[in-house]
Parts: C-alpha cells; structure tokens; sequence
C-alpha cells in the first residue's frame, strides 16, 4: 500500500504526465502480488460455489447473488488501496468482503443467519459490514450505494485524511438517477471516489443494450467533467494498473474516476435465476477464454512464478479455508432470539 | 472419500423438484462447474452445477423423478479408484436448515407499563432566560454544536451563501467557513445518501431540507440506508446524522407544499422523530438531535420561525429527546399537539377555561419515542383525551395516540379518544378553503367539550 502511494506522488510531481501513461510504466507486477491475486480470486471462487451448494442444502436463504467471473475487478482494485480507503458495494457483495480480507467464516456464517457472522445474523447476504476493514456494505437498493460512497469520499476529504472511496455499481445500477446526482457532487466538490462499474453485461435478465441508450459506461460521467476508463474487467493486472492511476488521480486532489470494468458473471442474477435471456454457449466461451483465474495460473506458470505442485497447494490451502467457513457457518448457532430488539438504535 | 450430491433447492421457496435430465452418466468425470443435471421448479428448469471433482459414482435417483425433496441425495460423487456401492447413503433427506421455530416467547414487551427508562430529566429552566425567535435558536443550537464538535457540519440548499431559505444559518458561513457550511446543489436524494455516507464514516452531518416535502425524493436513503443500517450491521455502525427543515403546512402554498411528515417518519424502528414547538425546545432539542448517535428526524414549521420565547440562557441547555412537557396543567381533559398545534392547543385551553374546563395541554416535542407515561399519567388524572395535529387523520399520530390509551389506559378513560387533524384532503391554494383544512382552536375546542359530555 505504501509503494502504490509513493508511486503515485512521484508520478504526480512530474508535469503533464496523464495517468493514462503513468500507468503503463507500472506495468507488470511482482511475482508475489500476482500469487496474492490468485489466491484471492480462488479463495472467491471457492467461497461462492460453497455459498451456492449450501443455498442448495437450505442453509442459506433468500437472495444470494454470487460473484463467479468477476473476481479480477474487487481483488485488482484492493491491490492499489490504501491505508484510509474504504469500499462500498450493492448486493453482490461476498467478493468484495474476501477481497477486503473479512474473515470467510464470518461472511458465510452470516449467509447462513448465525449469531457468529458479521451481522450476527441479522443483515444476510446483501447487508453486511465491517468497520475493521473498512467495508461499509452491502446495499440492496439498486445505487443507493453511490450517493452513501461518495459520502464516505466526502468525509475523506473533509478528514484530510488521504483516503479514496471505492464506490462500485452494475451495469444496470448505472441508469438510477441518483447515481448522477452523485457524480455531479462528486466532481463539484473533487471528492476522492473511484465509481467502479462492474459491467457484466446483463441487469438482472436485461442486457446491457436493451436498457442503456449509449452503452459506453466509462463515458457517463462526460457531462459532469469526470475522466473515465474502459478496463477488461477478466484481467486482475489491468485492473489493477487502471485502479492505479485512478487512485492516484483521487490522491491528487483531481475528484472522482469512473472505471468501467468489462465482466461477466457466470451464474444467473442470484440463485433463483434459470438464466434464459443469454445462451449457453456465450457463457461457455467467456469461461473457456476469458476466465481470469485460469488465464492467470497460465500466467504463472508459463512466466514460470510457479509450478502446478505449487499452485496445487494453494487449491487444497483455500479449500481448506473454505471447508472450515462452511463448518463454522453451520455449526454457529442462530441469533438469541432476544435479538430481535438490539441494535435498532444506539442507547444514549 | 465419497460425496453424496443433494437435491438442492434453486429458489427461496423451493421445497422439491423433478429431476428433468441427467447431463452426466456413471463413471463420467466431473469437474467442479460441470453440469451435472437439469431440474425443474415450480418456477423454471434450471442446471445443477457439481461442486466438487471426481467421478460420478452412482446415481440415486432416475431421470424423470418428481417431487424429489430438497436435500435427498440424489448422487455420489467418488473419488479415482473409490467404489461407490460401497457408500452408505444417507436417508434422504440430508442436512436440513435450523428450525424457524420459535422456542422461547419473542413478543414484544408487554405494554403493561410504560416507563421513560433512561431518559434524563427535563432540565432545571429556572435561570436567567433571553427572549429569541425560534429562527435564532435554531441558528444557535447549530452554532454551539459546531464550535464544540469539528465533526459536526451544515449541508443542504441555499445554507450557506444565501444565509438559508428560511434565513435559518443566518452567520454559519462566516463563522464555520464553507468546509462546513456547504450549499448543495438541488439534489435532495444525492445529497441525503451523501450526508448518510458521511454519518458512516462518523462524521455528524446535518442536513437541512429546504421544506420536508422535499425530503420524500431522499425518502430511500432516510429509511433504507440511515435508518436500517445500525441493525443490518449488528451494532457495528449507524447513521449519526440530522435531517431537519420545516414541515406542515405554511401559508398559501397549496398541496405540493403542505403536509406534515410526522406520521411518515414515526412509523420507522431506527429513526428518532422530533417537532419542537417553543424556542427553548428547538433549541434543547436540536442540540440534543445533533449530539445523538441516531438518525433523527427534526421537523420544524415555518410559521413558528419568527415567533419569540424565553430560552434559558445556559451553554449547557439541552432537552432530552423522548420526553413530553405539560405546556399547561389540567385537571379535566388532555390536550396532546406537537409543534404550531401546541400553541393553537393553548388558546383552546384559555377559551375553554372561560367555560369551566380545565385543559391539560402536553407539547409532545418527540413523536418516536412517543412519551407515553407522561401522557398515561395525565389521562389517569383528566380520564380524557383529544390529539391535535395538521397531518391527515388516517393512520396518524392521533390513530397511534387512541391505540396507545387502548393499551396503557383503557380503565381510566371516560370517553373515547377523539383526534382533531388537517382534512383528510390535499391542501387547496384558495384562502377560505386552506383554513378550513387545518384546525383551529375552535375545532378543539368542540372536541374537548365533547369527551366533557359538556
């Protein structure tokens, strides 16, 4: 966290430099951040497909949207994040928590309603937070988040305090009027915001063309005077490049940077969707080509940063850290029912 | 070691399912991601994709079965070399979900009696006072809280430049400077969700609407975000921040521009709700809203503004949120109104005096948490009860009030509760038609002689 910061003010102290070229000089990162990204990606990956086994056993309820395919934009971003950043998010929000390294038997224990996850039960899966880490939620209203994040960027710069908020949203939060009231602030007042749009193409059951009369998302802050950068979204280190020098811009003091980052989830809408608007088959070729976790471990190997042996280790480590969640999720006992009255307003 | 693969359940409300088709045979390997099988809902057909690797071992349940509850193993999964005749299959069905039972009673505290609990004690008012408009008071609650607490800022229309709409943060500007006195743009749901995201971080925000109709564009973020998020969080974080600004009715302003929220915002578990009539109570109770750790909705009305009282005149003034004041004492009936009706209230009261009655009159000053025992208590002692407020009748503060005397004072009453409310219309614009749409202190007084049998 140190070094991205330090990178950037060098790179700001030097005249006309666009963040565009800054970036690129940043090309290409260690050997360790690369198996930290996998890692992260994995642990996602695996923590999502045994939320997904689990809603199929009953233990979890209600809405479960889960994050397969899109793990390279959280884990990219919270590369480049610093000590005072905070994320906030909608409701697809359990990659974010891993990526903010929340602990993944709080969050699945919390998708299963028990008193040891981080709600202790009460928010499930769209309502979850953790001061600790800096991760103020979990929204459930489609871009209410991004009025609450550009709040949060606000108290950054109110404090000084150097932090940068992520403020992320989905192609089809995209089109909520209030998101535009907030970019409008945002750049007003040259608050420290990342908008990250995760576009994965389909609202819900609605692709993106169906919903958006001009579908260049990393353009919709044009009329407010905010830069924006279209990133492939499979790619954890282009991701993390362009977070780079969108920080860096919000460091200096320049106001918000909306990234649009191309995606693609592989699961339907949240559990219940049968998913009959796309085919089979764009699914199967995003996965077969695009996969960010597979690209990557090729990546690896062929850079030779690793070997199979190795990454085999890892497999078998975050399965076990996965395994251990699931454990803790299920053996957590639900909340005391005297609960049902605490923490509705804070006792004076 | 061998993995029985469950019938898993694809919606919130599925209990069981048809096996539709099976896109693996035995003896065919599975990585995890592959389909394993096609299962049809009450909904739709949808594709179970296997969780672990290995080999399809066996499939328990054929091609075609319907009304396959949720969790029956429905096959295994085996690892190279594992025979899977040799698993012993649970019986169906698996691993269930807790219990939704309840175990224990979860009902709401009795409401045998209310009790003020840990609110502190209305404040010793005793002292040397200053006379000041309740727009000065407002203006010197947000002053003081601000120069004691660097957390504490102004947000919303025309606050700052232009000294407020209603003139309200007349000097902030000056004094605090534009870091903490900012004129927002017309924006009332980006700026309540901005000013909410702030309160996250622990900052203490107060946003200013320039009249609370407004308030109903950023109604989302007051409700799901401020309100919500202290339980949604268990306890981890809430939403320490103000809404304030006028609302009811103001004068000619027709029915875009007139109505009372106060109903609106009580009906909301995490919200405080406070009216203040007095200048002393919009001061006490304004410092005491920005001091609190809660969300609080603080409603305030235009006519009061240039209206003048006595204010104790002690850096120290607060009133605490949640306790009611006897405006006047009584012994005949209760008079129960918050913010302008409190003053309409008091004029019924002298004009029934006139006739013999002796009305109690209670300033609610916070409508959640409602004071009950201070009005329980007056009602044990008048045995009547009339509510007075501009909002509309359905649903009201005065429906609450009748079904709380329901609970709490049903023996001592000796006639029914009676609510005295704004028409159940929109506001007209014309003179005549907006005064008969609000009450007046005729109306109470007829209601007041009529729970008197007088």
């Amino acid at each position: 966290m140190a070094k991205a910061s330090k990178t950037a003010s060098k790179k700001t102290s030097k005249k006309k430099k666009t963040p565009v070229k800054a970036a690129k000089k940043n090309k290409g990162a260690s050997a360790e951040k690369l198996l930290h990204a996998y890692r992260q990606m994995l642990l996602i990956r695996r923590f999502e497909e045994k939320a997904g086994q689990l809603y199929g056993m009953g233990l979890i309820g209600g809405f479960c949207h889960l994050y397969i395919g899109q793990e390279a934009v959280v884990v990219g971003m919270m590369a480049t994040a610093g000590e005072n950043d905070s994320v906030i998010t909608s409701y697809r929000d359990h990659g974010h928590m891993l990526a903010c390294d929340m602990d993944p038997k709080g969050v699945m224990a919390e998708l299963t309603g028990r008193r040891g996850g981080y709600s202790k039960g009460k928010g499930g899966s769209m309502h979850m937070f953790s001061r600790e880490k800096n991760f103020f939620g979990g929204h459930g209203i489609v871009g209410a988040q991004i009025p609450l994040g550009t709040g949060l960027a606000f108290a950054n710069k109110y404090r000084k305090d150097g932090g940068v908020c992520h403020a992320y949203c989905g192609d089809g939060a995209i089109n909520q009027g209030q998101i535009y009231e907030a970019f409008n602030m945002a750049k007003l007042w040259d608050l420290p915001v990342i908008y990250v749009i995760e576009n994965n193409r389909y609202g819900m059951g609605t692709s993106i063309e169906r919903a958006s009369s001009m579908t260049k998302l990393y353009k919709r802050g044009d009329s407010f005077g905010i830069p924006g950068a279209q990133v492939d979204g499979m790619d954890v280190e282009a991701v993390r490049a362009a977070g780079e020098k969108a920080a860096e811009w919000c460091r200096a003091g320049k106001g918000p940077f909306i990234l649009e980052m191309k995606t693609y989830r592989y699961r339907g809408h949240s559990m219940s969707d049968p998913a009959k608007y796309r085919d089979k088959e764009e699914v199967t070729k995003v996965r077969k080509e695009s996969d960010p976790i597979d690209n990557l471990r090729d990546k690896l190997i062929s850079a030779k940063i690793t070997n199979e042996a190795a990454l085999k280790d890892i497999d078998k480590e975050i399965k076990a850290i996965v395994t251990a969640a699931a454990e803790f999720a299920q053996a957590s006992e639900q909340p005391d029912l005297s609960e049902l009255y605490t923490d509705i307003l804070v006792e004076v | 070691m061998a993995i029985e693969v469950l019938m898993p359940a694809l919606s919130p409300t599925m209990t069981e399912g048809k096996i539709a088709k099976w896109a693996k045979a035995e003896g065919d390997v599975v990585a995890a991601g592959d389909v394993l099988a096609e299962i049809e809902t009450d909904k739709a057909t949808m594709e179970v994709e296997a969780v672990d690797e290995g080999i399809l071992g066996k499939i328990l349940v054929v091609e075609g079965s319907e009304g396959v509850l949720v969790n029956t193993p429905i096959a295994i999964i085996v690892e190279e070399g594992e025979d899977a005749s040799d698993v012993a299959v649970s019986a169906a069905p698996g691993p269930a979900a807790p219990s939704a039972e309840i175990t224990a009673p979860a009902a709401a505290p009795a409401p045998a009696a209310p009790s003020q609990g840990a609110i502190a004690p209305e404040p010793d008012t005793t002292g040397p006072t200053i006379n000041q408009t309740v727009r000065e008071a407002l203006r010197d609650a947000m002053a003081e809280e601000m120069r004691a607490d660097a957390d504490v800022f102004l947000m919303g229309e025309e606050v700052a430049q232009y000294q407020g709409a209603y003139k309200i943060s007349q000097g902030l500007l000056e004094e605090f400077g534009s870091g903490r006195v900012i004129d927002t743009p017309i924006t009332e749901h980006g700026f309540a969700g901005l000013g909410v995201g702030a309160s996250f971080s622990g900052l203490k925000p107060i946003v200013e609407f320039m009249t609370f109709n407004f308030s109903m564009q950023a109604m989302d973020q007051i409700i799901n975000s401020a309100a919500k998020t202290l339980y949604m969080s268990g306890g981890q974080m809430g939403a320490p921040i103000v809404f304030r600004g006028p609302n009811g009715a103001a004068s000619r302003v027709a029915a875009q521009h007139s109505q009372c929220y106060a109903s609106w915002f009580a009906h909301i578990p995490g919200l405080k709700v406070v009216s203040p009539w007095s200048a002393a109570d919009a001061k006490g109770l304004l410092k005491s809203a920005i001091r609190d750790p809660n969300p609080v909705i603080f409603l305030e009305n235009e006519i009061l503004y240039g209206q003048s009282f006595d204010v104790p005149d002690h850096p120290d003034f607060t009133i605490p949120i949640g306790r009611a004041k006897i405006e006047r004492p009584g012994t005949d009936v209760t008079i129960t109104a918050f913010s302008l009706m409190v003053g309409v209230a008091l004029e019924a009261a002298e004009m029934l005096a006139a006739d013999g009655i002796e009305a109690e009159v209670i300033n609610l000053r916070t409508l959640r948490p409602l004071d009950t025992e201070t009005i329980v208590q007056s009602v044990r002692k008048t045995n009547r009860l009339v509510n007075v407020e501009e909002g509309w009748p359905t649903a009201g503060i005065g429906a609450e009030m009748a079904a709380l005397m329901m609970e709490h004072a049903f023996d001592d009453l000796d006639a029914p509760v009676v609510r005295v409310t704004g028409e159940d219309v929109p506001m007209p614009y014309a003179a005549n038609l907006e005064a008969l749409a609000l009450p007046k202190a005729h109306n109470i007084v007829e209601a007041a002689k009529s729970v008197c049998y007088r």
